[in-house]
């Protein structure tokens, strides 16, 4: 730039206010830009279900691009829309060990080394970035976490168990994300409706939660819950009227039992999604929790989804078989433990 | 401040503060930790108001009023023993809005904001930074340079690191050596390899730094390795032979929160005497801290101090043992601390100036959870505003999605795109070893790179 004259700076300024008036805009019959695709077409990678770079077609977007252009050109209108593509993506969660790497140095060695961890590797990149398959797939795992987090419950699965509906504390979705103290809580009004509605001091009360997945209370209820229930009356124990609540942290199950009166509580709670598991399930119980009873005396069975986690009909007969075992006992968690150290 | 007074009338409206925490607690920026702890300003206009007070405090009077007593916490005592005192007697007299204008002089260099952060407690690094922006933040932390050597030289000008943290599940030997494949070709791990591991005991631990160690000596790479247990474990490996570049501990800022760790400023001098004796590295940098906003409160360790404030006293701690790096694990902790990616991104910034000042070299485990309100792409922008601040280093770690630890934090491939982006370079003998292998040109990924089978040849 430093060596142009006046007059050439002139003519350059002159060009560019002809091609910002539109006049110098690329004529409707030149070839649309060509959409660079990543370098090597397929990887050698001996794994078949390579995705092929998404949108390798024409984008949708193109012809009403071109069509603006044309337009402003003065040239005769374009079709507005063209022809639809078929594109039908198979679910890419399927299979994630897909390999991105597009010339590996040893392919077999690569793909047994993205074999032994669970981790994302083998991925490749597009320059320093990631590739478009790895880079959708992570960022979808995250949207179904989002999902669930701040999702809700539907009221037909309520509905499906005859679970009413009481809330904590919490007022909404955000005061529950920041104030977990509250969670722990029964509002009066639900601690009124719980004395009103249900029986007291049952031998085993099951108690439903969001707690941070929606999803696992709505993809696991329907299995979990009848083994659970079936399972606890077949065991001769009287089991209480069953519940929701709406914003509930795990301690809740000590404000819960101080209306209830029951020895064992069972809470069905939905954990943290992870990435890519949105839909985890934990059940925890304890034996006659109160004022001042911590995660020590509750037992956990979490992970419980069908999404690679414990299948949710098991977990309930494990559930079954714990709870005898707390009655029994008449202790749970570290003094379970403990009681069950000494007899051996 | 006994018989003092510390108010200000803004907007017509009088603000008063009882003591020199609770003006420090409501000058901090919005943060759900200290909502969750009572004592955050109750409105934006309290919150200015008390930032005005703040900026007319002397750092005599912050010396004088630590979070807590000298005589009750040996963190307090940790700082105000190694405070330089001729350089606190140049500094004493400042105010706090002085602090700030002299840190973003253009004519205060790296060398005299060195020199004069010797006089410095954390109380004084907290309060600046209370009055400092996003953007002075940046800039502030920009000047200076912290540099440190334990097998390669890190925090240099124009220079990023990325630990390699192949973490697994389990902790198979074989799964985390492929992540680690992984992240070497993406030129990470000039920082450290360093591995968070789910089983704590000596042998799961010795195994992890004995695979490492062999990585390094048999593909001589200019690095040091770490394996993330606590520190007794680590201290027993050692002596028990395992080959251990850099000893880790993560750090509270109040003796309570420290013992809730399991440690003491005891345990802590004995790990870096062991380290010196039998760390398999150069030196003389051999210890690696980890911290973050919020831990205090969450041990109930806070003495009713704010976040930022317990984060800063977790720097003045890490001093004493000139360590390699420190990094605050920003966002890890959840929204009850740190809400939204608006206060993971003001933490992560806050955390980076202030471990600068303090004289470390600092990094950041630029990260959040699922049930943070944030997202990948706002993890992408905070990582940039660090590495424009001249940050030492990010973590790399598969698509950033940590299996073992259920979090998200930058990818592999993020220090290279940080490096291309900000014109930067990997540490320098790193960067050499890389060419030398052909993964790197000029800085930059070559064709073989991005390719973990490549480690397979040896």
């Amino acid at each position: 730039m430093a060596d142009l004259t006046p007059a050439e700076v002139r003519s350059l300024v002159a060009d560019i206010l002809t091609e910002l008036s539109g006049a110098g805009m690329p004529t409707p019959s030149a070839p649309p830009p060509r959409i660079p695709t990543p370098s090597a077409p397929t990887p050698s990678v001996p794994t078949p279900s390579v995705p092929t770079p998404a949108g390798a077609g024409t984008p949708a977007a193109a012809p009403t691009a071109a069509a603006a252009q044309a337009l402003m050109a003065g040239a005769s209108p374009r079709p507005q829309t063209g022809p639809t593509p078929r594109v039908e993506v198979a679910d890419p969660t399927a299979d994630r060990h897909t390999l991105g790497v597009l010339d590996p140095a040893n392919p077999t060695g690569l793909t047994n080394l993205a074999a032994s961890t669970g981790a994302r590797i083998g991925v490749g990149r597009a320059g320093s970035r990631p590739r478009t398959w790895s880079m959708l797939l992570f960022h979808a795992d995250h949207a179904v976490t989002q999902d669930a987090i701040f999702g809700t419950v539907p009221q037909s699965v309520l509905d499906e168990f005859g679970l009413f509906a009481v809330q904590t504390q919490v007022a909404n979705r955000d005061e529950y994300l920041l104030r977990p103290d509250l969670g722990r809580l029964l509002s009066e009004e639900a601690k009124a409706t719980l004395d009103q509605r249900c029986a007291k001091r049952p031998n085993v009360q099951i108690v439903v939660g969001d707690g941070l997945s929606a999803a696992a209370v709505t993809n696991n209820l329907g299995k979990i819950y009848p083994v659970l229930d079936s399972g606890l009356k077949a065991a001769g124990l009287t089991v209480g009227t069953p519940f929701f609540v709406t914003f509930a942290r795990v301690g809740v199950m000590n404000d819960v039992n101080a209306v209830i009166g029951a020895d064992v509580v069972v809470l069905l709670i939905g954990e943290r999604p992870g990435l890519g598991v949105a839909d985890a399930l934990s059940v925890y119980s304890g034996w006659r929790p109160g004022p001042g009873k911590t995660d020590a005396h509750r037992d956990v069975v979490c992970m419980i989804t069908e999404n690679g986690g414990t299948n949710p009909m098991e977990a309930g007969a494990f559930v079954v078989e714990h709870v005898r075992a707390v009655v029994a006992a008449q202790a749970s968690g570290i003094d379970l433990r403990l009681l069950q150290a000494g007899e051996r | 401040m006994t018989d003092g007074i510390l108010a200000a009338t803004l907007f017509g409206h009088r603000y008063e503060f009882r003591d020199i925490k609770d003006l420090l607690a409501k000058a901090n920026e919005e943060k759900s930790g200290d909502r969750l702890a009572g004592i955050a300003a109750e409105s934006a206009a309290e919150r200015m108001a008390a930032k005005f007070v703040l900026a007319e405090v002397t750092l005599e009077t912050l010396r004088a009023n630590p979070a807590v007593p000298y005589d009750e916490d040996e963190v307090t005592r940790v700082i105000d023993d190694a405070v330089n005192e001729a350089a606190y007697g140049q500094i004493k007299g400042w105010a706090v809005g002085e602090l700030r204008e002299w840190l973003l002089a253009d004519t205060t260099t790296n060398e005299m904001i060195r020199q004069a952060a010797g006089g410095m407690t954390a109380e004084m690094v907290a309060a600046v930074t209370k009055l400092m922006s996003n953007l002075d933040l940046m800039l502030a932390a920009s000047k200076i340079r912290n540099v440190k050597h334990c097998n390669n030289t890190i925090g240099l000008a124009g220079t990023l690191g990325s630990r390699c943290q192949p973490n697994h599940q389990t902790d198979s030997v074989e799964g985390i050596r492929a992540a680690v494949y992984e992240g070497l070709s993406f030129g990470s791990g000039d920082s450290v390899i360093g591995i968070n591991p789910s089983d704590d005991s000596v042998g799961s631990v010795s195994r992890l730094l004995e695979m490492t160690h062999e990585v390094i000596t048999r593909w001589e790479i200019p690095t040091q390795n770490c394996v993330l247990a606590h520190v007794s474990t680590q201290m027993e490996a050692m002596r028990h032979g395992a080959p251990l570049g850099l000893v880790f501990q993560s750090l509270s800022g109040s003796q309570k929160g420290c013992e809730s760790f399991g440690i003491n400023v005891g345990m802590l001098d004995e790990a870096y005497a062991l380290a010196k004796r039998y760390a398999v590295a150069t030196g003389p940098n051999y210890m690696y801290f980890e911290t973050g906003q919020g831990a205090e409160l969450s041990a109930d360790a806070h003495h009713g101090a704010d976040q930022l404030v317990m984060e800063a006293r977790c720097y003045g701690l890490a001093k004493r043992y000139d360590p390699f790096q420190v990094n605050t694990v920003v966002g890890f902790i959840g929204p009850e601390y740190l809400y939204d990616s608006t206060q993971i991104a003001r933490a992560g910034l806050e955390d980076h100036f202030m471990g600068k000042l303090t004289g470390l070299s600092m990094g950041c485990d630029v990260c959040y959870t699922n049930h943070a309100r944030s997202t990948q792409n706002e993890n992408e922008n905070l990582a940039v505003l660090l590495g424009a601040a001249g940050v030492n280093f990010i973590m790399g770690i598969p698509m950033g999605d940590d299996s073992m630890l259920s979090y998200q934090s930058t990818s592999y491939h993020d220090a290279p795109s940080l490096r291309a982006l900000l014109r930067m370079r990997p540490l320098p003998e790193f960067e050499a070893w890389m060419e030398g292998l052909g993964l790197m040109r000029d800085g930059r990924l070559t064709d073989r790179a991005g390719d973990a089978s490549f480690f397979l040849a040896r």
